[in-house]
């Protein structure tokens, strides 16, 4: 997949947790789980958006390479590699 | 209109999901009602056939008034067909970000009128701009007024209801507080192997734990679990543990986990998954609200330390729990770096002493120690 639709499906996954969340408000490089004020339970639910959309499966010690969009597609486009 | 808590003094009736004639039974949701903790699903409390709808929708009444009569089961004979017999199409209730109800209510736009464009169609900040914009400039329909005067919006409401049960708290309930440190260790080290062999949808937070551990510990003390209703205190019917939740944009609900101590961790996970989704959506059930015997709070994800709650009336007991982090810790005469985290306690001492209380932060913190017999 390319960055860019990577990018949709993670904005896609932030803003069904959050709806009041503008996607241009999302900076790369800083974590959302601060900017977006997401808790221990939204990030699981955005793990699962992710694995429900993506088909990838995500380990808990993974978790911390989800925090930044710029982590984020870098960590996924390695996961999705090759379809 | 049910009570949906000691700072619900009215609710406004949104619609009606069972008309005059209809079968209900014991939990079926009837009604959904507007109140400062969002739309709430009322459910009936006893078995039988709707009678007669006393109040309209979008009537706003106190609670304690009558909202429609229902026929005993006993008594209850098939009606005759007609109009009355008819089942309302499902409803389907509206998907509306916290932040665009708020300025829904602010600019004075309609939400029924609002096309929503977010996920499911949840309304979004931008849907009700849009909305306001096209009310006020379009051609069609009349032009939307904001209201002369709007003193109140959902959300300021919500924040006069916390007020009024905080204060009245502080006010009635002499507290007393507690606390002790608990060394994760052996919780956090389960919860890791057992994710491993879970998949993401089943996966365990360190909160499931801390859940269940209170309410196990509140068999052995219960009289921290129930209510204290006019200068007596009444044991909870079960252990239904209200979960401090707080909403985008502020506020708070504290719904219950229905039998707490009876779940296995995976299902109280799933519990507070779904009530942490239905409370942000604005989505609760009437027994959800009415029915908590106790609080916990965990404000560890904001980093703070140690939460000394304000008891909910007419509950008794408020348990804290503040961040999970790794600190110094002597265990068998060895300094060690441990994940601890700081369980604090705060109860109305009209109902128990500061020694039951301290057994109860004793016992959550044993029962942590084997998160396998959670």
């Amino acid at each position: 997949m390319t960055a860019d639709a990577l990018r949709n499906v993670i904005v896609g996954a932030l803003t069904r947790i959050a709806p009041e969340i503008d996607p241009a408000s999302i900076h790369s490089g800083v974590s959302f789980r601060d900017e977006l004020d997401l808790d221990s339970m939204d990030f699981l639910n955005f793990v699962l958006a992710l694995h429900d959309k993506l088909g990838v499966e995500i380990p808990e010690a993974d978790y911390p390479r989800l925090y930044t969009l710029d982590g984020a597609i870098a960590y996924l486009s390695a996961k999705t590699a090759g379809r | 209109m049910p009570s949906l808590g000691a700072d619900m003094e009215a609710g406004t009736l949104v619609q009606w999901l069972k008309q005059p004639g209809d079968q209900v039974k014991r939990g079926d949701i009837i009604a959904i009602v507007d109140t400062q903790k969002g739309a709430i699903e009322i459910e009936v409390f006893e078995d039988g056939v709707i009678e007669k709808i006393l109040v309209e929708p979008d009537t706003k009444v106190p609670v304690g008034t009558v909202l429609a009569e229902i026929r005993g089961a006993e008594t209850a004979v098939p009606g005759p067909k007609g109009p009355g017999l008819q089942i309302p199409a499902p409803a389907t209730r509206m998907r509306v970000s916290p932040v665009a109800k708020k300025l829904a209510a602010d600019l004075g736009v309609d939400l029924q009128t609002v096309r929503g464009t977010g996920p499911e169609g949840a309304i979004t900040r931008e849907d009700v701009e849009r909305a306001a914009r096209e009310s006020t400039a379009g051609p069609k329909g009349p032009a939307r007024q904001p209201p002369a005067t709007q003193p109140t919006g959902a959300r300021s409401d919500m924040r006069a209801a916390i007020a009024a049960a905080m204060a009245r708290s502080k006010r009635e309930i002499p507290h007393y507080y507690l606390s002790t440190t608990i060394d994760m260790s052996a919780a956090l080290t389960w919860l890791r192997a057992e994710n491993e062999k879970r998949s993401i949808a089943d996966r365990l937070l360190a909160i499931a734990l801390l859940v269940k551990a209170v309410a196990l510990a509140l068999r052995e003390v219960p009289e921290l679990n129930g209510h204290w209703v006019d200068g007596a205190f009444r044991k909870g019917a079960g252990i239904h543990v209200g979960c401090a939740i707080a909403l985008r944009g502020g506020g708070l609900v504290a719904p219950a986990i229905h039998d707490a101590d009876q779940q296995p961790v995976g299902a109280l996970m799933r519990g507070i998954s779904d009530l942490v989704a239905r409370a942000r959506a604005g989505s609760l059930r009437s027994s959800e609200l009415a029915d908590p015997t106790i609080t916990v709070t965990n404000l560890g994800e904001q980093g703070v330390d140690a939460a000394f709650g304000i008891i909910y009336p007419p509950q008794v007991a408020l348990v804290g729990f503040g961040r999970i982090a790794e600190r110094p810790w002597v265990v068998a005469g060895q300094l060690q770096s441990c994940p601890l985290v700081t369980a604090t306690l705060a109860a109305d001492h009209r109902a128990s002493d500061g020694h039951r209380g301290g057994l109860l932060l004793a016992a959550i913190d044993r029962l942590l120690q084997t998160p396998e017999r959670l």
